[in-house]
């Protein structure tokens, strides 16, 4: 169709949006059924959130076959590319606050807390009644509160591992960034590998955590229910790894969609995206490491 | 200029669906959303009226006669977030859909499948959040801002927490679409201090959601894991504080309030100008003072939270910033005055909502002020006269803005003219009663009688019972809204002409009555003495 | 009335302080301006409580509205001049201007010099508030669901060992409340005064003239303890401590209630504070430490040890 610079775009009836809705439904109504069933009793749950999961999947594919139909028809012209490129970056400001949220608790718990039930400052009177017996400190010895809650544990020391994958997340942006100039030049080889590249280190970083983890549970004892320091470990590094699974799971689409020649010079947006997201979760484990593992 | 829209399909081009579940379950279109919205917002509000009138009903005379303790506290708490998540914020989602495009001649959202889910998650977040009144372990029943440790007692947070999730997920996205709109959709020459305050409004307005809305997802989210996954995020004894969780709901919860009234404030600055024929006095000022209130809303959230004994510099830092609210909040009424000042007015329902709007805000605005004394706030706090504060900026601030917008753009939406006679016969008898149920509340306060309590003493017996009567009057009220509503779009005779009202300017009075399924297929050219009120001179 | 021009130690009465008196006393009289005790029918205004420092809430709440009805009834009587008088049925031609900088900056003005004496005078009643030191007699107070935990921690600079109940709704009210039992609210009295909801089987007994540190908390959710005639509220949170502080300056029995959800019978769990003379408060506090000597009491100190371990939040999964 005949475009001209400036045309407006307006799609026309779509289902994906209502099956998205009903999708969505499924999973957290399977979710919640799941978790609020007592302990042993049967529960339907986990089979709703498997549909659900299922149908999620599904309807991503869905929708996002008929935009990249309408990208390649050539129906997407710079306003609307203006558009999506707003919709990303508010999207991710949005993730922003939630990690927000998260790394608020933290500094919360740590800076005010954990020291006022150790008797600091505004806490005397709350030490001094309930808790007169906890030394107030962040990690293995003060982290699991004054009631010791989830026993003693110790901390995942910061210049093993989570070295490693900070290194490693960072390579990944480096590799990502070659594979953007690459896609710029044209150079389609190019592109594969670095972008390959970063699935791959995405994919280690995802092991090397999950190797964390179970070492965590059971050789520091340290869980998510270690009083709130092992809640805001977990937490953290949990909603982090969430997001490098699903940035993990972008990048190898995109790189599907280099395969199949999707992209051109300076029509990408869809490779732009997960390219900015795959920033944002790398800052984010910045932070993480700074403030979770090292102080 | 070759500007045109494009469809990526040609058979619906130049009118709407036929088939009904096409036209109004995969729709694109930002009216039919806005439509779908607005029905969406109304049908709730009802639902949560009527959980109010379970509450009014029970407190009518000393003694328990109708609920359950628990019961009166589930409704107390589905009343509060449905009428908040399900009736105040999706209408002003609806009037955003619906009016942005036209004020600021776009064709139409700038991401409309995205848009249509926004909606489309809202009725399955309610079913969810609704469900959960019908469970053996019964609905969250500890007040909508559900602080632990007692939220973590209800049996079926799981279902509520998810529900939220997904409200969250709906506005944001909503809150995105309405960005990207504003910024990337305006008609050539609509510049942004041209466009009308009520785009300016929901544009600061959207910022906040997209801010805050993540941070309510996280509150809850550790109140999850709290309650289900052994964590200690709000428990003393694992090192955490259940005043941590108050925080982070607040630093949500105040901006949230400001995202019930911003939009309402650019509605009262649309009407007041076309019902007094002059323009706006002081544009700039205007969305000045909307960002200014919009700053300030992020640096006072704990004034929630003067009585859970906060360090005595916090409680000084958050009652200084809550009182400076004050001044850009005082800027806009006085300049609602001063466009009326001079003006040549006449008083058609939506200016008699619109003025209602400013004397009954400011009220609730000034048992607001009054509140942020930290040490009057010792006594006001948990009692009747929070409630009338916030039923003042929200019932007769946020509700009546809606009710003002409903009557000013009806007759655009559908073509014909509401019945004059009795909107007027709505205004009054709401207006009347919404006093009758609200102001007697702030002496309950006064004398002592805590709010979220199911019976009270004798000595409160006299305002409660009139504060019931009210309640009862201002709701069967609504159904006359209702009527008129109903008329208007099937019923009424007399056409609405394009302009609809004598001193109405902006873009959206362009088009015809009703707006057609498409509009500014081609960008307008703008005018500037056509412009609501971007005509600014300096 | 003993408190009503008692000045909060530490605050110098400024001038302008006096004067916002004289006209809070205006806007007190739009109300009753009497100092009430307990919540009477018709009440229209916040009580000035019974404690030395209870009149700054009383004194801040009459300036606060004292200000808003003048300004309010500024902005309204302008906004009516202007209905009346710009209405197109008069005929009204509107007038074309839009702007008058001087205007505006008078009306920022404005409100930010009355903003500003306000906070001056809130923060003066806020910082005596926060200063527990000297106080003659500590009480610890821990709210349960749905009922408060009294123990007298020490007096007049000695401890107090094993002086300590449980406060519950008396069972009159407790009857009546029950839903559907045709009991009549109005019928619940003690000493002539009507009680419904607002009695307890066993009140909190203090000293008058006495500086009362009370340290509160709760044991399972939140709770907040309060008693307007003391004028303030402050939450009880359970694995927290707060402190607040009152003087009581009459003799009387003064009531409350818990002011934060706390559950199904959030509305059911008053509070009753009777203030007597140093005297009789001395003659109690022996009666009640006799039993306590002679038996193991082992009611007290299982309470006051219970509130001392942890307060787990209800987990599960
Ligand atoms: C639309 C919603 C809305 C709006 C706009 C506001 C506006 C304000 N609110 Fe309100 N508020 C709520 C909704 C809202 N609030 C809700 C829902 C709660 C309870 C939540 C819960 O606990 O469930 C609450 C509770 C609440 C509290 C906590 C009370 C307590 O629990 O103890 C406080 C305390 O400071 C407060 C203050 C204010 C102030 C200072 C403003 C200001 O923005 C008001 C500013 C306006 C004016 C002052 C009037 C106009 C100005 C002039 C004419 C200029 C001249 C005036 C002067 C100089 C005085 N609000
Ligand atoms: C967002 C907006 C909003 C709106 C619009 C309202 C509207 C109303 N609210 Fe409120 N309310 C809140 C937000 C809102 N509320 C919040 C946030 C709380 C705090 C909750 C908490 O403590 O956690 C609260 C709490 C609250 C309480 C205190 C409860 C307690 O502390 O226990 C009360 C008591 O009177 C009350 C009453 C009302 C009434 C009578 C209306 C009326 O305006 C409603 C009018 C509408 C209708 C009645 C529906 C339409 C008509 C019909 C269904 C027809 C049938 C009716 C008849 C024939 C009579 N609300
Ligand atoms: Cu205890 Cu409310
Ligand atoms: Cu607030």
């Amino acid at each position: 169709m005949g475009q001209q610079q400036g045309a407006y775009f307006v799609p026309t009836k779509s289902s994906w949006p209502i099956v998205a809705a009903v999708v969505m439904f499924v999973t957290v109504f399977g979710a919640a059924h799941w978790l609020n069933a007592e302990p042993g009793e049967a529960s339907f749950g986990k089979s709703v959130i498997t549909l659900g999961f299922v149908g999620i999947l599904l309807m991503f594919f869905g929708w996002f076959r008929s935009v990249i139909r309408e990208s390649l028809a050539g129906n997407y012209n710079s306003q609307v590319d203006r558009s999506f490129r707003m919709g990303m970056m508010w999207f991710i400001f949005s993730e922003v606050m939630f990690f927000g949220a998260f790394f608020g608790a933290l500094f919360y718990a740590r800076m005010y807390a954990v020291p006022w039930l150790g008797g600091e400052g505004h806490g005397v009177l709350t030490h001094q009644f309930l808790w007169s017996d906890y030394a107030a400190s962040w990690g293995a010895n003060g982290g699991g509160g004054p009631g010791r809650v989830g026993g003693s544990f110790q901390t995942v020391a910061p210049w093993g591992l989570p070295l490693l994958n900070t290194l490693i997340l960072l390579t990944s942006s480096v590799t990502i960034t070659i594979a953007h100039h690459a896609l710029k030049a044209g150079h389609r080889g190019k592109i594969l590998v670095f972008l390959g590249l970063t699935v791959l280190l995405g994919a280690t970083f995802l092991y090397f955590q999950a190797h964390e983890y179970i070492e965590a549970y059971k050789e520091l004892n340290l869980t998510l229910q270690s009083g709130v320091y092992g809640s805001t470990f977990f937490m953290l590094t949990g909603f982090h790894g969430m997001h490098v699974t699903l940035g993990t799971i972008m990048l190898a689409v995109i790189w599907l969609r280099v395969l199949k020649g999707h992209f051109s010079k300076d029509h990408h947006f869809g490779f732009e995206a997960v390219a900015w997201y795959w920033h944002f979760v790398d800052v984010v484990w910045l932070g993480l490491f700074m403030f979770v593992y090292i102080l | 200029m070759a500007h045109a829209a494009t469809h990526d399909h040609h058979d619906d081009h130049h009118g709407a669906p036929t088939n009904f579940f096409t036209r109004w379950c995969m729709s694109t279109n930002h009216k039919d959303i806005g439509t779908l919205y607005l029905i969406f917002s109304l049908a709730a509000f009802f639902v949560g009226g009527s959980f109010a009138m379970v509450i009014r009903a029970e407190l009518f005379k000393p003694g328990m006669q109708l609920v359950q303790p628990y019961f009166f506290n589930e409704m107390t708490t589905m009343h509060a977030l449905v009428m908040i998540f399900g009736a105040i914020m999706p209408a002003f989602v609806g009037l955003g859909n619906w009016m942005i495009p036209l004020m600021i001649g776009a064709p139409d959202m700038a991401l409309p499948r995205m848009n249509n889910l926004s909606f489309w998650i809202l009725p399955f977040a309610f079913a969810l959040l609704l469900s959960t009144l019908f469970m053996p372990g019964g609905s969250p029943a500890g007040g909508w801002t559900m602080y632990p440790p007692l939220s973590l007692q209800t049996g079926s947070l799981a279902y509520a927490v998810f529900a939220i999730h997904l409200m969250g997920i709906s506005s944001i996205m909503g809150a995105i679409n309405i960005i990207a709109t504003i910024l990337n959709m305006r008609a050539p020459g609509m510049d942004l201090l041209k466009m009308p305050v009520f785009v300016w409004s929901w544009l600061i307005t959207a910022f906040l959601l997209i801010a805050v809305m993540p941070v309510l997802a996280g509150a809850v989210t550790m109140l999850l894991t709290d309650k289900y996954f052994g964590t200690s995020f709000f428990n003393a004894a694992g090192g955490g504080d259940p005043v941590l969780y108050q925080h982070i709901f607040w630093f949500f919860g105040h901006p949230e309030v400001y995202i019930m009234i911003l939009p309402a404030f650019g509605i009262i600055s649309e009407i007041v100008p076309t019902f007094a024929r002059k323009p706006i006095f002081g544009y700039k000022a205007m969305v000045f003072a909307i960002a200014a209130i919009a700053f300030l809303s992020f640096i006072v959230w704990a004034h929630h939270m003067f009585a859970v004994g906060l360090p005595l510099g916090a409680e000084i830092f958050f009652m200084y910033a809550t009182m400076l609210i004050s001044v850009p909040t005082g800027i806009k009424v006085f300049n609602w005055v001063s466009t009326m000042w001079g003006g040549s007015m006449t008083f058609e329902t939506p200016m008699l909502f619109a003025i209602a709007f400013i004397i009954l805000f400011t009220i609730g605005g000034f048992s607001g002020l009054m509140l942020a004394l930290v040490p009057a706030d010792f006594q006001y706090h948990d009692t009747y006269f929070v409630v009338a504060h916030f039923h003042y900026v929200l019932v007769t601030g946020a509700a009546f803005a809606i009710m003002a917008a409903t009557y000013y753009w009806l007759p655009k939406w559908t073509g014909h003219m509401y019945s004059e006679t009795w909107g007027k016969v709505h205004f009054w008898s709401s207006v009347i009663s919404v006093n009758v149920l609200f102001f007697p509340q702030h002496f309950l306060g006064l004398a002592g009688m805590p709010r979220r309590i199911p019976d009270y003493n004798v000595a409160f017996a006299n305002f409660n019972m009139i504060s019931s009567i009210g309640g009862f009057w201002f709701g069967a009220s609504q159904l006359i809204f209702l009527g008129v509503i109903i008329h208007a779009v099937w019923f009424s005779k007399k056409k609405a002409t394009d302009r609809v009202w004598e001193g109405a300017k902006g873009l959206e009075w362009t088009v015809p009555s009703p707006a057609p399924f498409h509009t500014f297929e081609l960008p307008p050219v703008i005018r500037d003495e056509e412009l609501a009120h971007g005509h600014v001179e300096d | 009335m003993t408190s009503g021009g008692i000045r909060p130690d530490g605050i110098k009465p400024a001038f302008f302080k006096r004067a916002a008196m004289a006209a809070a006393a205006v806007a007190g009289a739009l109300f009753t301006g009497m100092a009430l005790a307990n919540p009477k029918p018709g009440q229209l205004n916040m009580t000035r409580g019974v404690t030395e420092w209870s009149s700054e809430p009383y004194f801040l709440n009459n300036v606060a509205l004292g200000v808003c009805v003048v300004i309010g009834v500024l902005v309204f009587g302008a906004m009516f001049i202007a209905m009346f008088r710009f209405r197109k049925s008069r005929g009204a031609v509107a007038e074309k201007w839009s702007h008058n900088t001087m205007l505006e900056i008078v009306w920022t003005t404005i409100p930010v010099i009355i903003l500003i004496v306000l906070a001056y005078l809130a923060t003066g009643g806020l910082t005596s508030f926060a200063d527990t030191t000297g106080s003659q007699m500590t009480v610890k107070v821990t709210g349960y669901q749905w009922k408060w935990r009294y123990d007298y921690v020490d007096y007049q600079g000695k401890a107090i060992d094993k002086v300590g109940f449980m406060s519950k709704l008396d069972d009159q009210s407790n009857d009546t409340r029950q839903l559907g039992s045709g009991l009549d609210p109005n019928a619940v009295k003690a000493d002539g005064e009507q009680t419904y909801l607002l009695d307890v089987d066993k009140p909190l007994v203090v000293p008058v003239d006495t500086k009362i540190r009370f340290v509160i908390t709760a044991d399972d959710v939140i709770h907040s303890w309060w008693v307007p005639a003391l004028g303030w509220k402050i939450d009880a949170i359970p694995g927290i401590v707060n402190a607040a502080w009152a003087n009581i300056k009459t003799p009387g029995t003064y009531r409350g209630q818990c002011a934060e959800l706390c559950g199904q019978d959030h509305g059911f769990m008053p509070i009753v504070v009777k203030a007597v003379s140093k005297e009789d408060f001395a003659k109690w506090l022996a009666e009640q430490q006799k039993p306590a000597a002679a038996a193991p009491a082992a009611d007290a100190s299982a309470g006051a040890s219970a509130s001392a371990t942890a307060p787990a939040a209800p987990t599960k999964g």
